[in-house]
């Protein structure tokens, strides 16, 4: 079967995919919900030529608006997590 | 996969692994659970499921009959994981007439029996030239669809989701259906590729 190709072009699109996932089958909320975000988040930003990328881009960006309207992510500790990660040291993968 | 001293961490991945660190520190997932529904859609919920649907409906004419009537309702039976199949409409390919999906809007795809879509599948060329040139698209997969031969192009949306119950192969005859099922490919349910 040819159908062993690969889906996600980066880890960062697995995880992705694999929280926005996980977080709906633990109950967090409904799928719909978040496909609901994830059809504005492309209604608001896609552009007809992009590519893949751009696809878990808005991925991530639907999960993220999700989870800071509901509460459960603000967008001020994601930035300070994210900046704290930035300044690792190269060479962490973690 | 690592990222390397010389090709820092994208600023998606940095955002993904935050997400994920936050979420862990309240206790909302761990990182297991993700792992794991990677792995089912990878693993359990890829186009296994269609396979095993377009073999059953081979072999049993009945089933045949209610899978093109109400797919959704017909694969019932089945009990797959994965959850999300809207709508599931399933469209026959005959010696007249040859089906093709698309999602012209983005990706809407009958994850619940394919898995998750290929890469091409989500392209914008894909997307737009299947519609007007179905036939060029298909060559260049590499399917020739003789002239006199109906095309019809599916459009899935968030509502429907369309699959393409191929036409069997010729040799397929004594096959038992399991063996029937290892021969059905993703692309033939979509509709680009023949068995």
């Amino acid at each position: 079967m040819a159908n062993g190709e690969l889906i996600f072009e980066a880890p960062w699109q697995a995880t992705v995919f694999g929280m926005a996932r996980a977080l709906s089958e633990a109950g967090l909320y409904d799928w719909d919900e978040f496909r609901g975000y994830l059809i504005r988040t492309i209604a608001l930003r896609g552009r007809e030529d992009e590519g893949d990328y751009a696809y878990y881009d808005h991925f991530l960006t639907a999960l993220e608006t999700l989870l800071a309207d509901r509460g459960f992510v603000s967008p001020e500790s994601l930035q300070a997590r994210c900046r704290e990660f930035r300044e690792r040291p190269h060479g962490h993968d973690h | 996969m690592s990222e390397h001293d010389d090709h820092p961490a994208s600023q998606q991945s940095i955002r993904a692994e935050a997400i994920e660190s936050l979420l862990i520190d309240k206790g909302l997932i761990d990182e297991a659970a993700v792992d794991e529904v990677i792995v089912q859609f990878n693993e359990r919920v890829g186009p296994m499921n269609g396979a095993r649907i377009v073999a059953k409906a081979w072999k049993d004419p009945d089933f045949k009959s209610r899978l093109l009537a109400d797919g959704t309702r017909a694969i019932e039976e089945f009990e797959f994981t994965g959850g999300q199949v809207e709508k599931l409409v399933v469209v026959e390919n005959t010696p007249e007439v040859h089906n093709v999906v698309v999602c012209t809007l983005w990706s809407c795809y009958p994850w619940a029996v394919l898995g998750l879509p290929p890469k091409w599948y989500k392209d914008p060329s894909y997307r737009a030239r299947v519609v007007r040139e179905p036939r060029r698209v298909l060559e260049d997969f590499g399917v020739e669809i003789s002239a006199s031969k109906e095309l019809r192009v599916w459009d899935s949306s968030a509502e429907i989701r369309y699959m393409v119950l191929p036409e069997p192969p010729s040799d397929g005859e004594n096959q038992s259906e399991e063996e029937l099922a290892a021969r059905v490919s993703r692309d033939a349910m979509i509709g680009v590729a023949l068995l």
